[in-house]
């Protein structure tokens, strides 16, 4: 057994950030994470890092969009404190030697972003996150702070009272990808979950495929309630063929998109008079696919992102990166030619439900980045603003953690405030399939000394691999295609109700396959046929989840449309979705979004661009 | 081992028949698992059929090896025939062969898009990013390796430890004594600067370099091209400032440094983000032998 104060689970930018923080307030902290920490997906952002850096731009002018761009489903205690301690994370990057690009002053470069009133997305060319990445791991390896690096963590010790209100996290259990070895990882503090994505519930995404959801599911099925979980970024510019990212700042620097017809279609078709190409993310990936299925789509597929008169030197100097994305997987040279393009997932805007500091309703656990859901982006998440929130969040998460006084929080946890029932009725059965098949553990242990309930942790995880690796039965993945297929044709851009129906159908089909799962490679040794068919346990869980709400919210909002509900409707829906996983029986239920901020209300307004 | 026929899950299929359907619903969903088994059925059989007749397949030879399991222990080469699609690079061609055929086939990998620097191998002889090298480009059979010089922990999977040692080696984290006053206050740093590093930056910690290096070969402690690109990045950086560069060249100036490189351009050839890595070691040896003279 290991033992720290402060165990991270994951290595991207939230999760070194907040060991970072919390060896900063004095605690010995471990990182353990499935990847080496620079394999970590934060390295794949591109466009940049939104922060009120310039006397012309201000803190609430960044609350202001961001919360118009959550379509009012942001909570304003959290979007406020990202906006005001952005700046501060931004220059704390740059004094830890970040290379961000450069103005004639030597200041920082800052460009123009969807969504926002300000040119405040701060950036490194088309590699903000890579060097993101890169300058904290340096930290991390100058602090000396302890890294289990392909580790892959199987399970949360959650001690099993009832109410998951009462329950403590005492640390994890994580499975060693080299040695096969099992082994428990005390906290004496905290948990803090930085797992990243999980885009891998779809099968056309900018995600890595190690982005499995892993954290999100394991604190679902401890007792943790997903949040907003049908809110799905839909990047508007990804290459067709792989779904790698193509940066929001090629429009950023004035890129333009066309259709067949050679129209720009986000003034002449109407979707957006003022912004155009800059309008928030959701308002443009939905109008490119409207645009393909109105028969203006290039082989009937995809739009054209043109950045050719931007001119060579332009291009090379803060969108070198794309080049290189454009011409090795899409074979189109940038330079001289527009960029096939089509909307890919990319985020979750939903996750664990956390409060402004991070922490679950269980005491010890906590979450940051696109893992948790504080709210910061509420129904649509504006490009640049996933990695100030790792930074601040992870930072807020990492200090809390090791104990440090921060005040009562704003947004509540769990059942504890003004929550409600939700009514309705799910044509197919949801959750836990029963049989012994499932092998997934529900965190939960008959005792609650944290040794004893590590232990059991431990067990139950040796158990299921045990099981796993003996058994004779079918292969993941086909399973995980059948989910990532029918996620990708059902539950994308343009939602209706039967489709989502037929979907949850077909996960219930997937949830009876995966009772056969077996491993059929009965090595020790870096087993990623074991890792994967766990993996794909946690895409199963969420998938479910994520239609669930996507059904229940009878209306639009963000990047939730529905086709029987057309509009946004602020009296039955100004608020959050909540899934609990129940012991199995997942419930749904909803809590109001907090709009009061420190010093106003954000009044939900119409939202165009 | 030749071509591997994909297995059938019979299993599960005669399970799925006995199952009585009691509902509308449930009857449904059944005739669709029958309906997606057959599918499943042609669709291996085309495949092998596809692969027997060779054209539009890939021929992969992949090296296996597994230190704990039976048949696996003495180093062999598996083949695969692998359907070839447009764009399909060796990684795709890898995912597919590990999907449809043996699952136990393993290689690390995990962004896709050439930055988590996963998957670099030695593929037809070169060390080479998996995810970005296009099946188009190679000649048949392709031939995929771990990475040389480095120990092998299973079939494409090499022991990284040594590479990441090397680079914590060179003090990899920004150093400096002098910040600006004020808390909301950059450093500023003029733009050439920037370029002048903005190279060195780009490394992915893929190993390629380290693996093609015959000096790293034959000395186990030499830093290597990707450890001293990283001194680089930070000597460079104006932003430091003077003393620190003093150390820094000290450090790449050791025994095992700087002065070991032969100069025979391998690494920069085999680099997958072109990063001129000879001419950066040639750069700092230059520094040394100024920085040398200044105190003499």
């Amino acid at each position: 057994m290991h033992e720290h104060d402060v165990i991270v689970v994951g290595a991207g930018g939230a999760g070194l950030r907040a060991a970072i923080a919390a060896q900063e307030a004095g605690a010995d902290v471990a990182i353990v994470s499935k990847l080496h920490p620079v394999r970590s997906h934060t390295g794949a952002a591109e466009g940049g890092i939104n922060a009120a850096l310039r006397d012309a731009d201000s803190w609430q002018d960044h609350a202001y969009d961001t919360m118009k761009g959550s379509d009012y489903l942001g909570d304003a205690p959290a979007v406020e404190a990202l906006c005001q301690e952005s700046p501060e994370e931004v220059i704390r990057l740059e004094h830890w030697g970040m290379p961000f690009s450069r103005e004639d002053d030597g200041r920082v470069s800052q460009r123009p972003f969807g969504g926002l009133s300000f040119p405040r997305t701060t950036y490194a060319g088309a590699e903000t996150g890579h060097q993101m990445l890169h300058t904290m791991y340096e930290q991390v390896v100058k602090r000396g702070i302890t890294v289990y690096d392909e580790w892959h963590v199987m399970d949360l010790a959650v001690t099993d009272e009832d109410d998951p209100a009462e329950r403590t996290c005492h640390g994890v259990v994580a499975y060693d990808i080299q040695s096969g070895e099992i082994s428990g990882f005390r906290a004496e503090n905290g948990v803090i979950l930085a797992t990243g994505g999980m885009g891998q519930v779809f099968d056309h995404t900018t995600n890595a495929v190690a982005n499995t959801g892993d954290g999100v599911a394991m604190a679902y099925r401890a007792g943790v309630p997903m949040e907003d979980m049908e809110f799905i970024q839909f990047h508007p510019t990804t290459l067709p063929s792989t779904g790698v990212l193509i940066s929001e700042g090629v429009r950023g620097e004035g890129g333009i998109l066309y259709n067949s017809e050679g129209e720009r279609f986000m003034f002449e078709h109407g979707y957006a008079n003022n912004d155009g190409e800059l309008a928030s993310r959701d308002v443009v990936s939905r109008a490119e696919l409207t645009e393909v299925n109105e028969g203006r789509g290039i082989e009937d597929e995809y739009v054209h992102l043109d950045m050719r008169h931007l001119g060579e030197e332009r291009i090379l100097d803060r969108l070198e990166n794309i080049l290189h994305l454009a011409e090795d997987f899409e074979g189109a040279d940038g330079l001289t030619e527009p960029m096939p393009v089509k909307p890919g997932q990319h985020y979750a805007m939903g996750g664990i439900e956390t409060n402004e500091f991070g922490e679950t309703v269980i005491d010890g656990l906590y979450a940051a980045g696109e893992c948790a859901c504080a709210s910061v982006h509420g129904a649509n998440r504006l490009g640049g603003n996933a990695l100030p929130e790792l930074i601040v969040f992870g930072k807020r998460a990492g200090r809390h953690a090791a104990g440090e006084e921060m005040g009562e929080a704003e947004i509540e946890t769990g059942r504890s405030g003004s929550w409600q029932p939700a009514d309705y009725e799910f044509g197919v059965e949801v959750g836990e399939t029963g049989g012994s098949g499932t092998a997934a553990a529900d965190g939960g242990a008959v005792v609650s000394d944290a040794e004893s309930v590590l232990g059991a942790a431990v067990d139950r995880a040796q158990e299921r691999v045990d099981e796993l690796l003996s058994r004779k039965g079918r292969n993941h993945a086909e399973i995980r295609s059948a989910v990532q297929e029918t996620m990708t044709a059902n539950v994308n851009v343009f939602r209706e109700e039967g489709r989502l129906e037929e979907t949850l159908a077909d996960l219930r089909e997937a949830r009876e396959a995966y009772k056969d799962v077996a491993v059929s490679d009965p090595s020790r040794t870096f087993n990623t046929d074991l890792i994967h068919t766990i993996e794909t346990r946690n895409i199963l869980d969420l998938a479910e989840a994520l239609t669930m709400g996507a059904l229940a919210r009878e209306e639009f909002r963000g990047a939730h449309w529905r086709k029987e509900h057309q509009e946004r409707k602020d009296e039955d829906w100004l608020k959050h979705t909540l899934i609990s996983w129940n012991d199995g029986e997942p419930e749904l239920w909803y809590k109001p979004v907090v709009l009061e901020g420190e010093n106003k209300t954000y009044e939900p307004k119409s939202r165009s661009y | 081992m030749s071509t591997q026929i994909p297995k059938q899950t019979e299993e599960s299929s005669e399970t799925e028949a006995e199952t009585q359907p009691a509902s509308k619903g449930e009857e449904r969903r059944a005739e669709k698992r029958r309906r997606a088994a057959e599918r499943r059925e042609q669709r291996q059989e085309e495949e092998a059929e596809k692969a027997a007749a060779d054209e539009s397949t890939v021929e992969l030879k992949v090296f296996r090896y597994d230190p704990q399991v039976e048949g696996k222990q003495e180093p062999r080469f598996d083949t695969f025939h692998v359907p070839f699609t447009k764009g399909m690079t060796v990684l795709d061609a890898l995912m597919y062969a590990r999907d449809t055929y043996d699952s136990s086939l393993t290689f690390r990998h995990s962004c896709r898009q050439a930055v988590c620097g996963s998957d670099a191998m030695f593929v037809n002889g070169g060390q080479k990013l998996a995810c970005k090298t296009q099946i188009s480009d190679l000649e048949e059979p392709v031939r995929v390796e771990p990475l040389p010089h480095a120990e092998v922990t299973k079939d494409l999977v090499v022991d990284m430890e040594h590479f990441y040692e090397q680079m914590e080696a060179v003090e990899p984290y920004f150093q400096t004594d002098e910040y600006p006053d004020g808390e909301l206050e950059e450093q500023r740093q003029d733009r050439a600067n920037r370029e002048k590093i903005k190279m060195s930056t780009r490394c992915i910690w893929c190993g390629a370099c380290m693996s093609s290096c015959n000096i790293a070969a034959g000395d186990n402690e030499y830093l290597g091209p990707a450890a001293i690109n990283k001194a680089y990045r930070f000597a460079m950086d104006e932003r430091e400032g003077e003393e620190m560069k003093q150390k820094r060249l000290e450090i790449i100036e050791q025994e095992h440094g700087v002065w070991r490189c032969q100069t025979q351009f391998s690494c920069t050839e085999v680099c997958p983000k072109d990063i001129p890595l000879t001419e950066h070691i040639q750069e700092l040896k230059r520094e040394a032998v100024k920085n040398n003279l200044k105190f003499w």
